[in-house]
């Protein structure tokens, strides 16, 4: 089914997919409208041209989202099971909360990627991002793992304050230095090639999605940033 | 019964817009109410406005004073005042077009003027800060009337309706500019009203606000020292008034300016070589109380040039992209792909960073 977004409002759109009964739904056009594939049926694939708008993919469960262009903020917000691959830049919050799925974005992400991002048993969401990160990436996140792959970037592809309130789960930075400056409560060490098997489907999945050589990137140094228990409730807002 | 904060829930937030020409080309009105519509929903249709500079080169010398008249009384008034401390070359209604959208409307005037001589002499005030004052005093005193433009050939056009009404409602088309910005309101906190509307503008500041200033009271205080008054019932004109004084009366830079709007953390500045670290700790220390907490995303309008803030801590969101000699910002990438589909180097802009773009020349 294909629909053209032109001038559609994001009520009649969702509307739209929604009562397809058809599992492959490409949307062309796309200019701002929000909440696409938000509550949608389990088990759709969506193929969207444009500029979706905020809030894409959320609580999107076991579907898939393919963007071909870039995409606004809060990416697959409470996202809980499923697939969205952005071929192109996200905004800010991309997988904001989120408890499950995988989101991979070709270019660069906004600010507060994966913030409070979290795990629980079998369910574990995934970030791959490949170019680089904003500020506040994982800020207070709780599971999960984000990557963060700077390819074609300068420096270390995170901003500042990147992990603060980080309680769970795990950032990977591909980058020849260690990010700067990092938030008390968070411990960041060099990655050994073992240490790099947990997120080797991920940015093999990445690699076949936008036509990279995972094994070339996985290559490179990588540097892990953990919650430090030590200290994992230090705030920030208050030394201000 | 009126509902408090808390009684009920705003699932969004504003809508910001802006363009700049980087060579000073004029570009007609209607493309920057285009691209705010596409963020309709980021408003409530309770204020919507646009800013355009070199939209009056007729009269380019002269300030052009918009003004809102809740009356015939307020506009008697008003304009007794302003033939005692004005030479009035021009008076016009501000053209508008019938709108079933827009209602309520005040009598909307607009006066191509220019301080008197000798008023100005005897007050031994500057130009610019005679017609400051004579702006504050008229919005002060005369009830029912407001100035809500007051710049050189430059305009702001507002009203309580969505954007995208308001700006046919005032047949933008019909005028072209070399910058434009645009709102559309999501009020959260204060009435919406035509006076409350974006953009706030003193002289050629404008500002367009997508955000709460946690920190109003402490700058209204701060800024009402100076002789401001704010009486808009709303936070965003005190960061206009903050503006002119810090540009105008103290003279800085808009690099410097946005540093003390949304200045960097104590712990950043410890980091910082040193004459940066001493002029910045300097800023603090001085200007206090012109710090904005709170999310804040803002676009200042000035002659020649056009500036982009974010809060220091990035609480809103904002984009910005070139194509060719334009200059896009705008909360959402879709307004700008709304008037530009092949907008290039679409990037976000870091908090407290300010993007600042001039006119060449």
């Amino acid at each position: 089914m294909k629909i053209d977004a032109t001038n559609l409002h994001f009520k009649m759109l969702n509307q739209m997919i929604k009562e397809s009964g058809e599992t492959e739904i490409e949307v062309t056009n796309l200019l701002g409208q929000r909440y696409i594939g938000a509550g949608m049926e389990p088990g759709k694939t969506l193929t969207l041209h444009g500029t979706p708008g905020n809030a894409l993919g959320a609580y999107l469960k076991d579907s898939a989202i393919v963007v071909r262009g870039n995409a606004q903020d809060a990416v697959g917000d409470t996202m809980d099971t499923g697939k969205i691959v952005i071929h192109g830049n996200s905004g800010d919050t991309a997988g904001y909360a989120m408890r499950g799925g995988e989101i991979y974005i070709e270019g660069n992400a906004g600010y507060r990627v994966g913030i409070h991002m979290k795990a629980y048993e079998e369910h574990f969401p995934v970030i791959v991002i490949g170019g680089k990160a904003g500020d506040f990436l994982g800020e207070y996140q709780a599971g999960g793992i984000i990557v963060v792959l700077g390819i074609g970037c300068e420096g270390t592809p995170v901003g500042r304050y990147c992990g603060t309130g980080m309680h769970g789960g795990q950032i990977y930075i591909r980058s020849e230095e260690p990010p700067e400056n990092l938030p008390a409560q968070v411990a960041c060490s060099a990655c050994s090639r073992e240490e790099l098997a947990q997120i080797e489907p991920y940015v093999a999945e990445f690699g076949t999605q936008f036509g990279h050589e995972a094994e070339t990137l996985l290559r490179s140094k990588f540097y892990r940033l953990l919650p430090n228990s030590n200290n994992p409730y230090r705030q920030l807002y208050v030394h201000n | 019964m009126l509902q408090k904060e808390g009684q009920f829930r705003n699932p969004s937030g504003c809508a910001i817009s802006g363009m700049i020409h980087r060579k000073g080309e004029r570009m007609a009105g209607d493309r920057i109410v285009t691209s705010i519509s596409y963020m309709h929903d980021r408003s409530n249709g309770l204020g919507g406005g646009f800013a355009g500079y070199g939209i009056y080169p007729e009269y380019k010398d002269q300030y052009a004073l918009h003004l809102f008249y809740d009356d015939e009384g307020a506009k008697n008034e008003t304009e007794r005042f302003l033939e005692r401390h004005f030479d009035v070359y021009d008076i016009n209604r501000v053209p508008t077009r019938q709108h079933p959208n827009i209602t309520n409307q005040p009598l909307i005037l607009r006066y191509f003027a220019n301080p008197k001589k000798s008023k100005m002499e005897q007050s031994a005030l500057d130009e610019r800060e005679f017609v400051a004052r004579c702006v504050i005093n008229i919005n002060h005193n005369i009830s029912g009337a407001y100035v809500f433009s007051s710049g050189k050939n430059m305009g702001v056009f507002k009203a309580v309706g969505f954007p995208e009404d308001v700006g046919e409602f005032y047949c933008l088309e019909q005028y072209k500019g070399y910058c434009w910005t645009a709102h559309g309101r999501y009020p959260t906190n204060t009435p919406g009203w035509w006076g409350g509307a974006h953009p706030f503008a003193l002289l050629d500041y404008s500002i367009v606000h997508n955000g709460e200033i946690s920190s109003y009271d402490a700058n209204r205080r701060f800024i009402e020292m100076f002789g401001y008054k704010c009486d808009l019932l709303t936070d965003t004109e005190v960061i206009t008034y903050m503006i002119d004084y810090l540009s105008r009366r103290q003279g800085l830079g808009f690099r410097d300016i946005a540093s003390v709007l949304a200045a960097p953390f104590w712990s950043e500045i410890e980091r910082m070589p040193k004459p940066e670290r001493e002029k910045l700790t300097y800023f603090r220390n001085v200007f206090s109380s012109m710090l904005i907490t709170g999310p804040f995303s803002i676009l200042l309008g000035f002659e020649g040039g056009l500036m982009a803030l974010n809060d220091r801590l990035k609480l809103r969101s904002m984009v910005a992209a070139e194509k060719d000699d334009v200059v896009y910002i705008a909360s959402e990438e879709c307004a700008i792909r709304a008037i530009c589909p092949e907008a290039e180097n679409v990037w976000s802009p870091r908090g407290g960073e300010p993007v600042i773009v001039t006119v060449e020349g």
